[in-house]
């Protein structure tokens, strides 16, 4: 029976533990980035020990001096002691100072390790992983959590430790010095550990709860940020300044709570101490009055005593540090341990000389989380320098399909083939080098318009550049103020829309691919310009194989054949001329715009 | 070094360097001072309630050891005599200390983090609000990364300043002030010698203040670039996907990551330097005092007991100056952070909105809230770089209620007049009137009232579709906000959203197509209900059915209103009353579209038979 008892609370006490460590159990999943420090972080501990041990030494060597040699009236003792007492003193400042700096190269480092491994991470995170995730909900994690933990490990593992030890070695010291007292404070343990426990499941909560608040409230700036121009355009400062208020608010109620909480668990910290000191002065006290102990042995006592006061005291600071990079690292490591859903496989097949046969077979796809597929069953087959032009309405599901050949987004069933290789066999990188797209609204980058065009082909040569250049008639990068050399600002947005959308086809004509896609290339051009570029991709689309998302007739020419997508299939594919029989295909090209409507287009024109 | 590498792939741009001359940093602080001096202000009563509250804690928690004494000298010989009463008497007013101790320090804790969180709840609201209030070029200067970062990292590294213990610095005053005192009254010339101490102690402070100052200033300015980099690579993942950007990109993050390491690792190292030094000065003076006192002693000018205490409270006298450095040092941090806040506040917005509209009309009357819409550009000359000017001495009226088309080749700057009527920018000479007011004179709830923009790039917020129509006019009631979505076509598409006008749009309107964004942005200005619309390139990216049924709304909506459209298709012209062509930053033709037309070796015919050659 007794043995069943003590399985039972073991049990019970690994229960306990478990569900403890089981919070931190993210934050022990870093301990990886610690290795290559691993001898740094023992100097550091042994340096801490041996500080509080200078620390405690020291006045213990002033009262002997002075008791000693000083009460003896040694001259000649002087020297050596004030040597004794400066070298002690050099000691300690070495030792904090070996301790900081060994903390400002390593800890510092790792926090570096993780922030790039994150930024990595992201790197190779799908598509689809960003449509959900909230820039600032990272960014948070990349800074705020990331600095969480960096304190910990600087600081609150450490004392975690050397106050513990500190702690177990006084109460070791106060059961010897006079056993019945000494339980007595060492009984104070159990409400310390109640306390901590309690106070480290509430506060996990509120900090979860906070972190996530702060992602949100950086998501609130960052969106905040990026619509600037569409705040001004309404006058809406004042909206968004309301709702920021609001979650600011929601922020500070939060951070009240954990305020509210770390006050009430630090102030019974800093109570249990001295409540014990009062019960050991009184029953010390009485036991001394009554002979049960020496008077020298309660003064001793009441002094190791005071030593256990800031051990346990700073478990405060150190349990809410503790907490808060737990909750930062399981942050970070909900981001480490998605898995990028469109990876390279585990044996890539080589792509050897590629000839750009493009085919989907019976492919469909839907968008994570969408209940209706946005693409079924579509089968195409372009061949090698070919083009396709794809025409459909607003919503039936282009861009969707031109996002698959690069795999932007995977497909949900069927599957598409380059030169004959399923593309999701090829390694990543051969694929999209194979692959260059021109996106619907132009992606550019706050760096210089060199960089922006050379981003899919780092190896251009000048004389390349500038092919891209003037086929797509984007000569006005000569005039900017330093040229090619010239930084576009944030997202090109000093640049007009037309400039910003002919950088975008220069980039990707630039990168030489055997299958270009373009997505609506020429819809901010205007009728001159966009007729000089279809004459010089006219040129490029010959050997090229090509998709082409297409609103406009006069684009519809540089395709071979054109495929008219409704709601997500392909209802027909043929020639120009052939579907121009197709009603719905000439309506949504609006060819027969002349004719249909006459009071719109025409009416202006005739009149 | 990675500076030069960063530089290469970030081009160059006119922009002012965020580097610090020594002058500056003078300003620099004043100008902090005063923010923080602002912030305090009226939080002072109860600044001074808590920190009454902290003292009287403190020496609560100081009374216990005396209080301990006085039970072994005074208690226990008592409770031999078997009196008890004295030694419990102590043990409960060493309870009560503690009791005492406690609540107050409790009430501190609570109390100054409510300030703390005061602090920077306003402090978040007033740059939040001063972002808003800075004009376009300032965003574009500034770059959205920095903003957010302002936002974020260094909201939290005053917030951490608030976390550091303010308790700490004050119980470390408060030591060393009592401390100090016991000394003197102790031995006056030692407690001297102690005081001297302070010299160097000083000196190092001023020196370790001039450094970090200059450090935490550089870890601003590298973490904002590394969130730079940050949002903006997250943000175009699709591009550095398509055009495996990422090795290229982990390069560059890297260096900057690496190059805010090194900065952090700058200010950390100061304090490794100065927080020891701190101690090595106490520590030097209390072995210095040891040799001295002992000699005096062996003199026979001083008791030893006198010499223990002595040495024994200096100690209780440098570990709380040793404790203020590392507060110090939390401070200094924050106060890098709160000078760029105080930088953001103080920089001027280039487009100043006067709280009040204060013009008056021609006629001498006030702009009612009927709005004509007669517009005029008096001589306006426009950059948005000094050397090369967009427009010059630009002049066009537009009379109230006439729909306008503007044309021209792409960086024409079409957008650029657009922006200047939406007052985006202030024209560098001349002036943008509606209905005779100046837009300068105009506030900025009258201006909208006015002229309301659909920007070439249409943004949405996160949220739901009714959401982002209901920012052209937030207190539109529901049935308003679809009667504007079905103006413009949102309807057919609203009905296959799962959730209907309440579905989300996901992050930046990523979970809808180009067109139905556009749609949406449409409808947003359709509610927004302006009397100046302008419509750049709205439409561009929709299919030509949709574009017809998009117009055919137009027609109704913009009657009544006047309307600046610009577009590429000339399909669009359809709907104006009269063409504009625009041609580096000048007006070539003007008419309407059938004069145009009828000019035959005009540009606005040759643009016009090009498209019809393209429908064909
Ligand atoms: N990330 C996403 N998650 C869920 N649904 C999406 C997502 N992106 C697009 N959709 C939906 O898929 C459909 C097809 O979108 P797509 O962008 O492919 O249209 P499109 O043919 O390119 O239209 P447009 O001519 O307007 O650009 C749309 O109805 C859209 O609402
Ligand atoms: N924010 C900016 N900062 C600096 N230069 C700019 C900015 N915006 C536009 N420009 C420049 O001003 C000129 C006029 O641009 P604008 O946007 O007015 O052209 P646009 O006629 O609208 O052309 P598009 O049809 O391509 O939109 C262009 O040369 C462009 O590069
Ligand atoms: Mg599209
Ligand atoms: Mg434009």
């Amino acid at each position: 029976m007794p043995a069943g008892t003590v399985q039972t609370v073991i049990a019970a006490a690994r229960g306990l533990g478990s569900r403890t460590l089981r919070r931190y159990r993210s934050l022990y999943g870093f301990r990886a980035y610690l290795r290559p420090f691993r001898w740094q972080m023992w100097v550091m501990f042994v340096a801490a020990f041996a500080m509080v041990a200078a620390s405690t030494l020291v006045p213990l060597v002033i009262k002997a001096a002075v008791n000693g040699p000083i009460a003896r009236g040694d001259r000649g003792a002087m020297v050596p002691v004030f040597l004794a007492a400066l070298g002690l003193g050099i000691a300690e400042c070495a030792l904090i100072f070996v301790r900081r700096y060994i903390q400002s190269i390593a800890v510092l480092r790792v926090e570096t390790n993780i922030r790039d491994d994150l930024y990595r991470h992201l790197q190779r995170l799908a598509v689809a992983f960003h449509d959900q995730w909230q820039t600032g909900q990272l960014l948070s994690r990349a800074t705020t959590d990331l600095s969480s933990i960096r304190r910990f490990l600087g600081f609150g593992a450490i004392f975690l430790v050397v106050n513990g030890v500190q702690y177990v070695a006084v109460v070791v010291l106060l059961v010897a010095t006079y056993p019945p007292l000494g339980l007595v404070v060492a009984a104070m343990t159990v409400p310390v550990i109640w306390l901590a426990r309690r106070f480290g499941n509430e506060y996990s909560l509120l900090s979860r709860r906070m972190q996530d608040q702060q992602g949100d409230l950086a998501t609130a700036a960052e969106e905040a940020a990026s619509g600037i121009r569409v705040t001004k355009a309404f006058g809406r400062g004042a909206l968004l300044h309301t709702q920021f208020v609001r979650q600011a608010e929601v922020v500070r109620g939060s951070a009240l709570e954990m305020v509210a909480l770390r006050g009430r668990f630090w102030a019974l910290l800093e109570l249990i101490p001295n409540v014990v000191m009062a019960l050991v002065v009184l029953l010390g006290g009485l036991a001394v009055a009554h002979h049960a102990m020496s008077l020298g042995a309660l003064v001793a006592f009441t002094t190791l005593l005071v030593l256990l006061q800031w051990p346990i005291i700073d478990i405060g600071w150190i349990l809410s540090m503790a907490q808060e990079a737990a909750t930062a690292a399981d942050r970070i490591h909900e981001v480490f341990a998605t898995v990028p859903a469109v990876a390279d496989p585990p044996s890539p097949v080589p792509l050897v000389d590629p000839r750009g046969h493009l085919r989907f077979e019976h492919v469909s796809f839907a968008f994570p989380g969408a209940d209706e597929p946005t693409l079924r069953d579509i089968d195409l087959d372009l061949a090698p320098g070919e083009t396709l032009a794809i025409v459909g309405a607003t919503g039936s599901g282009k861009t969707a399909l031109t996002a698959l050949p690069a795999r932007l987004y995977d497909v949900t069933a069927g599957r598409i083939t380059l030169d004959g290789v399923d593309i999701r066999d090829l390694a990543l990188r051969d694929l999209r080098s194979r692959i260059a797209t021109a996106f619907e609204d132009p992606v550019l980058f706050s760096m210089s318009v060199r960089e922006n065009l050379v981003l899919g082909r780092p190896d251009a040569t000048d004389a390349e550049i500038e092919a891209a250049i003037d086929l797509a008639q984007a000569g006005f990068v000569h005039r900017l103020p330093w040229g090619l050399d010239t930084r576009i600002g944030e997202q090109g947005l000093s640049l007009s829309g037309g400039q910003r959308q002919r950088l975008a086809l220069a980039r990707a004509v630039l990168a030489r691919p055997s299958v270009l896609v373009l997505d609506d290339p020429l819809s901010a051009l205007d009728v001159h310009t966009e007729a000089k570029v279809e004459a010089a991709l006219a040129r490029v689309l010959r050997d090229t194989t090509a998709i082409l998302v297409v609103h406009r007739p006069s684009t519809v020419a540089l395709a071979d054949r054109v495929a008219l997508l409704e709601d997500g299939r392909i209802t027909a594919i043929g020639t120009h001329s052939e579907l121009m029989q197709l009603p719905a295909y000439a309506e949504v090209l609006s060819v027969d715009a002349l004719h249909s409507d006459p009071d719109d287009v025409a009416a202006g024109a005739s009149r | 070094m990675t500076t030069t590498s960063v530089e290469q792939w970030r081009g160059v741009a006119a922009e002012t360097q965020d580097e610090v001359a020594a002058s500056l940093s003078l300003l620099l602080r004043r100008r902090t001072r005063r923010l923080l001096a602002d912030l305090l202000a009226p939080h002072k009563r109860a600044v001074w309630i808590y920190t009454v509250a902290i003292v009287v804690s403190v020496v609560a928690s100081m009374a216990i050891p005396a209080l301990v004494g006085i039970g072994i000298d005074r208690g226990i010989p008592a409770a031999r005599r078997g009196d008890d009463v004295p030694l419990v008497v102590v043990a409960a007013l060493i309870a009560g200390c503690a009791v005492l101790q406690a609540v107050l320090y409790r009430t501190f804790v609570l109390g100054t983090g409510r300030i703390g969180q005061r602090i920077l709840l306003e402090l978040r609201q007033r740059v939040f609000r001063h972002f808003q209030r800075l004009s376009l070029a300032f965003h574009e200067r500034y770059t959205s990364g920095r903003m957010i970062s302002r936002l974020t990292s260094d909201m939290d590294t005053i917030s951490a300043m608030l976390d550091a213990g303010l308790d700490t610095l004050v119980t470390a005053v408060l030591s060393i002030v009592t401390v100090g005192t016991v000394l003197l009254v102790l031995d006056w010339p030692l407690g001297l010698v102690s005081l001297a101490s302070f010299v160097p102690l000083l000196w190092l402070s001023r020196w370790y203040q001039r450094r970090s100052t200059a450090a935490y200033r550089r870890t601003r300015e590298a973490i904002a670039l590394v969130i730079v980099h940050f949002t903006e690579s997250l943000r175009g993942i699709r591009a550095v996907q398509a055009f495996r950007r990422e090795p290229r990109n982990n390069q560059i993050f890297g260096d900057l990551n690496e190059d805010y390491r090194r900065t952090t690792t700058t200010s950390f190292q100061l304090l490794t330097v100065y927080w020891p030094g701190i101690r090595f000065i106490g520590n030097l003076t209390t072995a210095a005092i040891l040799l001295m006192g002992g000699l005096r002693v062996i003199n026979g000018d001083m008791k030893v007991g006198v010499l223990a205490s002595f040495v024994l409270y200096l100690r209780r006298f440098f570990e709380p100056i040793a404790d203020v450095s590392q507060f110090y040092d939390s401070f200094q941090g924050a106060a890098a952070a709160l000078e760029k806040l105080a930088g953001v506040l103080d920089e001027e917005p280039s487009v100043p909105m006067p709280p009040q509209t204060m013009d008056r009309l021609p006629d001498g009357g006030w702009p009612t809230d009927e709005w004509q819409g007669a517009v005029e550009f008096r001589g306006v000359t426009f950059g948005y770089r000094d050397a090369a000017p967009v427009l010059r001495e630009f002049d066009l009226e537009v009379p109230a209620g006439q729909t306008v088309a503007l044309l021209g080749k792409t960086g024409a700057g079409k957008s650029t007049i657009a922006r200047l009527l939406a007052r985006f920018y202030d024209p560098v000479s001349g002036e943008v009137l509606v209905d005779g007011v100046a837009l300068r004179s105009l506030a900025e709830p009258e201006l909208r009232r006015a002229v309301a923009m659909v920007t070439q790039e249409s943004f949405l917020f996160t949220g739901s579709v009714a959401e982002n129509i209901a920012f052209g006019r937030p207190e539109a009631s529901r049935d308003e906000i679809e009667a504007a979505g079905r103006a413009v076509g949102l309807d057919a598409v609203v009905r296959r959203l799962p959730n209907g006008w309440d579905s989300a749009v996901g992050k930046n309107g990523a979970k809808l197509s180009a067109g139905q964004r556009q749609l949406i942005a449409l409808a947003r200005a359709v509610l927004a209900d302006p009397a100046v619309l302008i419509l750049d390139e709205a439409s561009s990216s929709l299919d030509a059915p949709t574009e017809r049924l998009v117009q055919r709304a137009l027609r109704t909506v913009l009657a009544g209103r006047t309307a600046l459209i610009i577009a590429h298709r000339l399909s669009t012209v359809g709907i104006a009353d009269r063409v504009l062509v625009v041609d580096d930053g000048r007006i070539v033709e003007d008419g309407t579209p059938a004069q145009l037309l009828a000019a035959d070796d005009g540009e606005y015919a040759a643009l016009h038979r090009q498209w019809l050659e393209s429908l064909a």
